[in-house]
């Protein structure tokens, strides 16, 4: 198994159960083990009928057609079907390696039907997978950074680690990762902007410094049939404060659809009410990323203090829009005539941030359709806003076995799980905890059938 | 108004120790996350409020069972840039209150260098038995395993009963005390059953999911919980069977030492055994413990306790087992001296930790039946 993150440990797990002797690379040293696993908190359920955490249903053909429309149709659907059945029955096996869920958190009533829950998020899940192989007899290997892959035929032979090591066996799981944390091949992939800058210098990355895309690129060289765009990813807005890697969640900004956000110009550029914020927030990443500089302004009054999820870094608090705007670097005149058009062009309506209501503006571009309220009383507050990638969606070309393919013929004995692969099912676009569906699914139908192929060799 | 408000914030950040201002600084990350939300009842407390003053801080400090759990599972913990480790900057501002709310106030400086506080006190009170034997009877000798052939009845309850009437007084003012700054109101019944069940079972060393707190790793384990039960519930029978001795003597006239059948020393003796093994086992845990866990400039306190109720309970049990030997008399100075060691501490040593804890759980069952005053949508 190469990678260490949940799709290499269900796949160990899997592996380790069809009867195989495993050994396991993890690149990072064990205090950073887990890649981007560490940083999620649920896994999205297919369920006919309320279950121990799971409200209500979400039946397959519910989960099927949120996922068409997050991807546009940019998606596989017997690859989806298989990830959204298999999120149904899963977690009973989850439960045997130690994960525990639990009730829905505070401020996530929307994904209450949805969503399962880890007790103790990602990390916890994390911790109690590597205890489980540890314990059934996984070798664990940290700091075993794989480079290159040694292929006779396009069957697996042997990696060769960075530090000169080279581990020969029957048969291999690729779950290492995407290419979110290599900037310079994100740099690549996005170019130059009209603007004469290169918006990836300008990018946070959510999760882990690891998942540097050295075997996706090293594959890719090789031959291994790719799938997807190198610029979609899952990428939110989040406090331009961040730092560079591991932010993780608390680093979102949540006041988005409660006031105006406006870019270095002090422009507004995007209805902020279009939707829900969970709904939304993973398309301000790119938004954000189109704009100059890739930086923008989400600003709010003191009547939505209280109505969203605490930030994590204050918010710039003003008594007035000049000195908000000199806090936060704008050109007080612009923005002070940017709020006062906003707030000419709110029309009367009765509020309510749980709801789609009807506050939303007439008269100006881009309109607010919802959640359209003044912004007029002191204190103000800024938050600056950043493109955060999470994970990037270009991967290795699968099918239901979830072989690496070669010119559109599959590796009998080479297998692709997790980050590497989410790409065939996520097209673009994010619905929450489809990861962390699509890694289990698949890391544990790769480690079944490499068990198997080491078996059959 | 800007200066006001700026002179607000610095007033608040200066009434916090710098322990508490990382308090407040890891809440604030925590409170943007959420994760741990299953694990206990700090968390849940947490996601009410959107600030944390020091009456705030203080108690989720208390409230805080120091499980380990939320570390372990902590994506920000060391070492993440944020840095956040909840169970050691509690517990840091937890050793702060025990020492801003002892009564007298001066006596708060007993719980830094605790260690040698509870050595001390115990020495002191070693000595002052052996004194007082040599100088009520011009010798230590034993009698038919009489006790009060050494030291009068009458002696010992003055004593002891000051001592522990001193120590409950002052242990109750820091109760009231505490009290008053973390709750502007009172408590219903049902939140006092709620808090007496969650301090009684040890809910929140179950971690959420009932396999218990982690120890030396990310492992889980339920024997910390379970040598507490036996350090808790061995120190109840140990203090049920003084109490019942103490009718005995005054109401039914009948003086020790109590047949080996007697209830007495039924309870005395599984009192003592679970004071034994508790102990035991919370030593050998502590010993053991994660680094990471905890404030490590606190541990000689913990121990001290530990020790001391181990050696409490050791010299009790051998006290019965050798009272009609020539060793009774030193075994029961000794004896004596551990427990006057004990009650001599209890409001300046980490005994008075459950006393913080209880006044927390209880703070937690009163606020969690209020309703919640922050509508913040949906993440």
């Amino acid at each position: 198994m190469i990678g260490g993150g949940n799709a290499a440990l269900c796949a160990a797990l899997m592996a380790r159960e069809s009867g195989a002797s495993v050994i396991l690379l993890e690149a990072a040293p064990k205090e950073w083990r887990g890649g981007n696993s560490s940083h999620t908190r649920n896994i999205r359920c297919m369920h006919e009928e309320p279950q121990d955490v799971l409200l209500e249903s979400y039946p397959e053909e519910e989960y099927w057609q949120d996922l068409l429309k997050v991807t546009g149709g940019i998606t596989n659907e017997s690859l989806a079907r298989i990830a959204i059945r298999e999120s149904a029955t899963c977690r009973t096996w989850m439960q045997k390696y130690g994960v525990h869920f639990q009730a829905p958190l505070s401020g996530t009533l929307h994904l209450s039907r949805t969503n399962a829950f880890f007790m103790g998020g990602g990390k916890a899940l994390v911790n109690a997978y590597y205890r489980s192989a540890e314990k059934v007899g996984v070798d664990i290997q940290y700091n075993a950074e794989v480079v290159s892959i040694e292929l006779s035929d396009n069957q697996f032979v042997a990696a060769n680690l960075k530090d000169g090591r080279r581990i020969a066996a029957k048969s291999c799981v690729l779950a290492a990762g995407g290419f979110e944390s290599n900037i310079e091949w994100q740099r690549e992939a996005w170019g130059i902007d009209e603007n004469g800058s290169s918006p990836a210098d300008n990018f946070l990355i959510r999760g882990t410094t690891f998942n540097k895309g050295v075997l996706l690129k090293h594959m890719i060289a090789t031959g291994a049939d790719q799938v997807g765009d190198p610029t979609q990813a899952h990428m939110a807005a989040i406090d331009a404060r961040s730092p560079l890697y591991d932010g993780g969640i608390c680093t979102r900004i949540d006041c988005v659809s409660l006031g105006i956000v406006v870019n270095e110009n002090a422009k507004r550029f995007y209805d902020e009410g279009e939707d829900f914020w969970p709904k939304r927030y993973a398309i301000w990443g790119r938004l954000v990323a189109q704009q100059p500089d890739q930086i923008a302004y989400s600003i709010i009054d003191s009547k939505s203090i209280g109505r969203f999820m605490p930030p994590v870094f204050s918010g710039n608090e003003s008594n007035s829009l000049d000195e908000l705007a000199s806090k936060l670097g704008l050109d007080a005149e612009v923005l002070k005539s940017t709020v006062q058009e906003f707030n000419a062009a709110c029309k009367p309506g009765v509020f309510d941030h749980t709801a789609l209501d009807n506050c939303h503006t007439e008269g100006i571009t881009p309109e607010k359709t919802h959640w359209a309220t003044t912004i007029e009383v002191p204190p103000f507050y800024g938050y600056p806003l950043r493109p955060g990638v999470t994970f990037t969606y270009l991967g290795l070309k699968t099918d239901a076995s979830s072989a690496v393919f070669f010119d559109g013929i599959p590796s009998k004995n080479l297998f692709v799980a997790g980050e590497m692969m989410a790409g065939n099912i996520l097209g673009k676009g994010y619905t929450a905890g489809i990861g962390m569906a699509i890694g289990t699914a698949f890391g544990r139908i790769a480690g079944r059938n490499a068990a198997s192929a080491a078996e059959k060799d | 108004m800007q200066q006001l408000n700026e002179l607000i914030q610095e007033a608040q950040r200066s009434v916090l120790s710098d322990q508490e201002n990382e308090v407040d600084r890891i809440m604030t990350i925590c409170n943007a996350c959420r994760y741990c939300e299953g694990f206990c009842a700090v968390f849940p407390a947490m996601t009410r409020r959107l600030q944390f003053n020091k009456a705030d801080i203080n108690y989720l400090a208390n409230l805080c069972h120091n499980c380990g759990a939320c570390l372990h599972s902590c994506q920000y913990a060391p070492p993440n840039e944020f840095s956040v480790n909840v169970p050691q900057a509690m517990a840091a501002v937890r050793q702060e209150t025990y020492i801003e709310y002892a009564w007298p106030k001066s006596f708060g400086r007993l719980y830094k260098n605790n260690g040698i506080t509870v050595g001390l006190a115990s020495s002191i009170a070693l000595a002052f038995f052996l004194w007082l034997s040599i100088a009520s009877k011009g010798s230590i000798e034993a009698v038919d395993g009489n006790f009060y052939a050494v030291f009068p009845h009458n002696t010992l309850v003055l004593i002891f009963g000051a001592v522990f009437t001193f120590s409950i007084l002052a242990l109750g003012i820091g109760f009231y005390n505490f009290w008053k700054n973390i709750s502007k109101t009172g408590a219903s019944i049902a939140a006092i059953g709620e808090s007496a069940h969650d301090a009684l079972t040890m809910k929140y060393l179950g971690g959420g999911h009932g396999e218990g707190c982690t120890n030396e790793d990310d492992g889980f384990t339920l024997w910390r919980k379970r040598f507490h039960h036996f350090t808790f519930y061995g120190f109840m029978l140990c203090f049920a069977s003084t109490s019942v001795a103490t009718v005995y003597h005054y109401v039914l006239g009948l003086d020790a030492p109590y047949a080996l059948n007697s209830l007495p020393v039924i309870l005395g003796v599984f009192g003592g055994l679970g004071l034994l093994l508790g102990p035991f086992g919370l030593l050998f845990l502590n010993l053991r413990r994660n680094p990471l866990h905890g404030d490590a400039r606190q541990k000689p306190m913990d121990r001290a306790f530990i020790l001391l109720l181990f050696l409490i309970s050791l010299s009790g049990l051998l006290l019965l087992g050798y009272r009609d030997s020539p060793w009774m008399a030193y075994l029961l100075i000794v004896h004596l001296g551990f427990v006057m060691g004990l009650f001599l501490t209890m409001p300046y040593g980490k005994f008075a930790h459950g006393v913080y804890r209880v006044a927390a759980l209880l703070k937690n069952a009163v606020e969690k039946r209020q309703p919640n005053t922050l509508k913040l949508g949906s993440d």
